[in-house]
């Protein structure tokens, strides 16, 4: 039996998990102010430890320590414009906005001011990547703490210029005065002439929550009025002199590989251009009309191999576990064994969960253009770092020959970690000597992209006489090790992630595999509650010492009304809650079942969240609707089909989304916990809602689906 | 023979082949990029505009099929510098996240409250089916129409 641990920390996904570059960020400040223009700056640094998102990833090479990373630079230009650069992108979570309001409440300039360049490999500092709700616990505070540094150092020129003490000086609303003697100097007339950059530590203290005045306001979107325009230029808009259509020749099955090609017909095109290099062919053409035409001309054979296929799904993740990557074997404390022994309920049950498909609006795209053997792609991609290293090593040059520019993105939900588009299209630009275009069809997205990675999970565990835990074994088989901890008191647990050769390409997802593990979890301890007898919240919190697990909990059901009675037959009650990545969620669910037809309509949806101090009530709200409504899809009725290499439901006609029919009534409870650090919020809303729906399915059928999705075809029984 | 576009009030002459979707016309001839691809099967809403005031998935629509016809996309809705209402409430009920789908959205609620100005929430539901949000802003969008039904009563366009 291993040491019982007081923190149970699985290791990170393998799909979120990624190496710093082999060189560090060392922008000279003279190239700094060259693009930004003069002014004063500070650049933060943050020491290596702290680094693991930005700056570098690990502390160490070659037994040296490194010298420490700049996570983020501030620019006050002398227009008094602040420019903040950092290497997170945006993809609909709202994080320009949250941020650029962090920094204006602390460097004390009008939220207006402040502008934000992200996702630019030549003009931000490197970043591991924007994922696992990692942006507002971890770059806010950064930024902070640049802000900070950068509003001492104003005072410091203003205390100069006034022969005083900085100590006397006070910064406020983008200005710097002197209370004594009542005169003040704008922000902008101290940076006038000046080019003055500050590495600064991250030690710096920052305003607390309770002093928050931009941060924690409902402010909208920055730059909202160019997205209802129709202004904003996503990859695909960007439409250079001269740009042609790129497309791609993909094989028929996954696996397949190419044995000869004939390209004539296609090169005897007009404007056409083959590119057929290895297993890569592509075209491109001034026009997509013709770019489709000169793929369809293309005669290719391929040779295929056998695939798996979805309907032996389960079973074949059971055998195909990776030998030797039980990643340190399980967590275990206590016994499982005595602890079923003492039980007086004991349960044991599998639940399932399908592929997914992140499925967003914008599909993979990648602008790229050569110039003079540099290359530039702009792309919607979380890791825009790790996507221009994937260009270097595809084309085989040096790191700094590469940038890589994230427009704001239409959407990425985990699914736009990597960088196909980009290295398709650089491939082609090369060809055709010109900047191509790449828009991935729909089909491509849902067939060539990744997937939320399906999972069997295998619970066994006991209830004492009491209604307390006795024992929790629970082993997850390829979905994932995101929220596989219970937040429950049980002594004895014994809790594992098994890695599995995966018959898809799989990856990173909102929530990642927590979605899975809360599922099984909350739906298993909704069994166990009926097993001894006890109402499903009552059994909970007789089993949770986290008070704020236990305070979001209560707020859901108390505006939900638990426990309700049923009205009418086919209506079910159901709750499911968890904690993840920092956030605590709580999530109740009303349901109508129409036993005739088998249609399962989620009626009535309360969810209450709390992740520390708010940064933005508006935009977290948004995001908690928006995981709900992301949630029921999942649940009930989203899968990949796959026969044999090919995806059977590759479009929006065959494959079903959430859409407005769909949407139940909605609540949604912020907790605001500002005495607290703020934790991320775009993911974690979503673990809850399927044990809801599952457990409310039991309150009104009194059959419990273990698989998601649980109604694909409606409800059978 | 080039054909005869009416985009936005503005008049031009497209020589593309006549069978391409009007979507592509309006993106790679026109520069009018706001409308968007989404799924090339007339089945998410992204590349809503309208022709002769109804919503079509331009997807769908050839550029024969249009020629002729008045055509109106997303940045032809904003009049001297003035947003349209349903622009306007989209912004005022931030009934967006990643926004891709938005486009599609306000053209399909212009579509919507000219057919019918006094909708319910539920006649916006049903209206609004056949366009995707993924982000699932969908009930910031049902507010933003009926924001917009109200605005456009006070002060009619």
């Amino acid at each position: 039996m291993s040491e019982p641990r007081d923190t149970f920390v699985p290791e990170p996904e393998r799909c979120e998990f990624s190496e710093g570059p082999a060189h560090h960020f060392d922008w000279s400040r003279r190239d700094f102010f060259k693009l930004a223009g003069s002014g004063v700056a500070v650049a933060l640094v943050v020491p290596a430890a702290a680094a693991q998102e930005s700056g570098r990833a690990s502390g160490f090479r070659g037994g040296q320590p490194l010298p420490q990373e700049i996570s983020a630079w501030l620019h006050i230009g002398e227009d008094g414009g602040v420019t903040v650069f950092t290497g997170k992108v945006e993809v609909g979570q709202n994080i320009r906005t949250s941020l650029a309001q962090s920094v204006a409440d602390e460097l004390r300039v009008p939220f207006d001011t402040v502008r934000l360049v992200m996702g630019d490999t030549s003009r931000t500092p490197w970043d591991m990547g924007t994922f696992g709700s990692r942006t507002t616990p971890t770059m806010a505070p950064q930024l902070r703490r640049a802000a900070a540094a950068l509003r001492d150092l104003l005072v410091e020129v203003a205390a100069k210029q006034w022969n005083l003490s900085p100590a006397a000086l006070a910064a406020a609303d983008g200005k710097v005065s002197d209370p004594a003697s009542r005169r003040s100097v704008t922000y902008a007339e101290l940076a006038r002439g000046q080019s003055h950059a500050s590495l600064i530590p991250a030690e710096d203290p920052v305003t607390p929550a309770s002093r928050w005045t931009v941060a924690g306001q409902p402010l909208p979107k920055v730059d909202g009025r160019d997205f209802v325009t129709g202004r904003h230029q996503y990859t695909p808009d960007i439409r250079p002199e001269g740009v042609l259509c790129g497309k791609v020749l993909r094989p028929p099955s996954f696996g397949a590989a190419l044995v000869s090609l004939d390209p004539r017909d296609a090169q005897a095109m007009p404007g056409v251009v083959v590119v057929h290099d290895g297993d890569f062919v592509g075209v491109t053409a001034p026009r997509l009309r013709d770019a489709e035409r000169a793929l369809a001309a293309l005669h290719a054979e391929w040779k295929t191999t056998p695939q798996p296929s979805s309907r032996e799904l389960f079973d074949y993740l059971k055998r195909n576990v990776e030998e030797g990557a039980e990643h340190g074997g399980p967590h275990e404390t206590g016994s499982v064994e005595s602890g079923l022994a003492q039980a007086a309920h004991r349960l044991e049950e599998t639940y399932t969960v399908s592929y997914i498909a992140h499925a967003p609006l914008e599909p993979r795209a990648a602008l790229a253009e050569w110039k003079e053997g540099s290359l530039t792609v702009w792309t919607g991609t979380q890791r825009p770092f790790a996507v221009r290293d994937e260009l270097a090593a595809a084309f085989h040059l040096s790191a700094d020959r590469v940038r890589v520019i994230v427009p704001d993105t239409g959407s990425a939900y985990g699914g736009k970690h990597t960088g196909e588009a980009a290295v398709e299209a650089a491939r082609l630009a090369r060809a055709a000597n010109r900047p191509v275009s790449l828009l991935w069809t729909r089909e491509e997205e849902f067939t060539w992209a990744y997937f939320r990675p399906a999972g069997v999970i295998e619970i066994k565990s006991g209830v004492t006489q009491g209604g307390k835990l006795a024992a929790w074994e629970f082993h997850n088989y390829n979905s994932g090790g995101s929220g596989i901890g219970t937040p429950y008191v049980v002594e004895n647990q014994r809790i594992q992630y098994h890695p599995v050769h995966s018959p898809l390409r799989q990856g990173s997802y909102r929530g990642l595999a927590a979605t899975a593990n809360h599922f099984a979890r909350e739906s298993h301890m909704d069994a166990l509650a009926h097993a001894a007898g006890m109402d499903p919240l009552e059994f909970r919190l007789k089993n949770l010492s986290d008070e704020r697990l236990r305070a979001v909990f209560e707020a859901a059901a108390k505006s939900f009304g638990w426990p309700r009675k049923r009205e009418r037959p086919g209506q079910g009650f159901g709750l499911g809650g968890g904690v993840e990545k920092g956030g605590y969620l709580a999530t109740c669910a009303e349901i109508a079942v129409d036993r005739a037809s088998g249609s399962v309509r989620v009626v009535r949806v309360v969810t209450a969240f709390e992740c520390g101090a708010i940064v933005n009530p508006d935009g977290l709200r948004n995001q908690v609707m928006g995981a709900t409504i992301m949630g029921l899809g999942g649940a009930l009725f989203e899968a990949v089909e796959f026969d044999n290499g090919r995806i059977t439901n590759p479009l929006f006609s065959l494959y079903r989304v959430p859409r407005f029919q769909d949407v139940p009534e909605i609540e949604v409870i912020l907790l605001d916990r500002k005495d607290l650090p703020s934790a991320g919020a775009g993911e974690t809303p979503i673990v809850g809602l399927a044990p809801a729906i599952g457990n409310a399915l039991f309150d009104a059928t009194g059959v419990r689906l273990r698989g998601l999705p649980m109604v694909p075809n409606g409800l059978k029984i | 023979m080039p054909l005869e576009l009416e985009v936005n009030g503005k008049h031009h002459s497209v020589a593309a082949d006549p069978e391409t979707p009007l979507l592509w016309v309006l993106r790679e001839e026109l520069g009018l990029t706001g409308t968007k691809y989404g799924c090339g099967e007339g089945e998410c809403g992204a590349c809503s505009v309208l022709i002769g005031g109804n919503v079509r998935r331009s997807c769908q629509v050839s550029l024969r099929a249009a020629a002729g016809k008045s055509i109106t996309t997303i940045e032809g809705l904003e009049q001297n510098g003035r947003l349209h209402p349903v622009q306007q409430a989209f912004l005022d009920a931030g009934a967006f996240q990643c926004a891709y789908c938005t486009a599609g959205m306000i053209l399909t609620g212009v579509s919507l409250l000219r057919q019918n100005p006094n909708p319910s929430p539920r006649q916006i539901v049903e209206f609004m089916q056949g366009n995707i949000c993924r982000c699932g802003t969908y009930p910031r969008i049902v507010q933003a129409i009926a924001r917009a039904a109200e605005a456009m009563k006070k002060a009619p366009q």
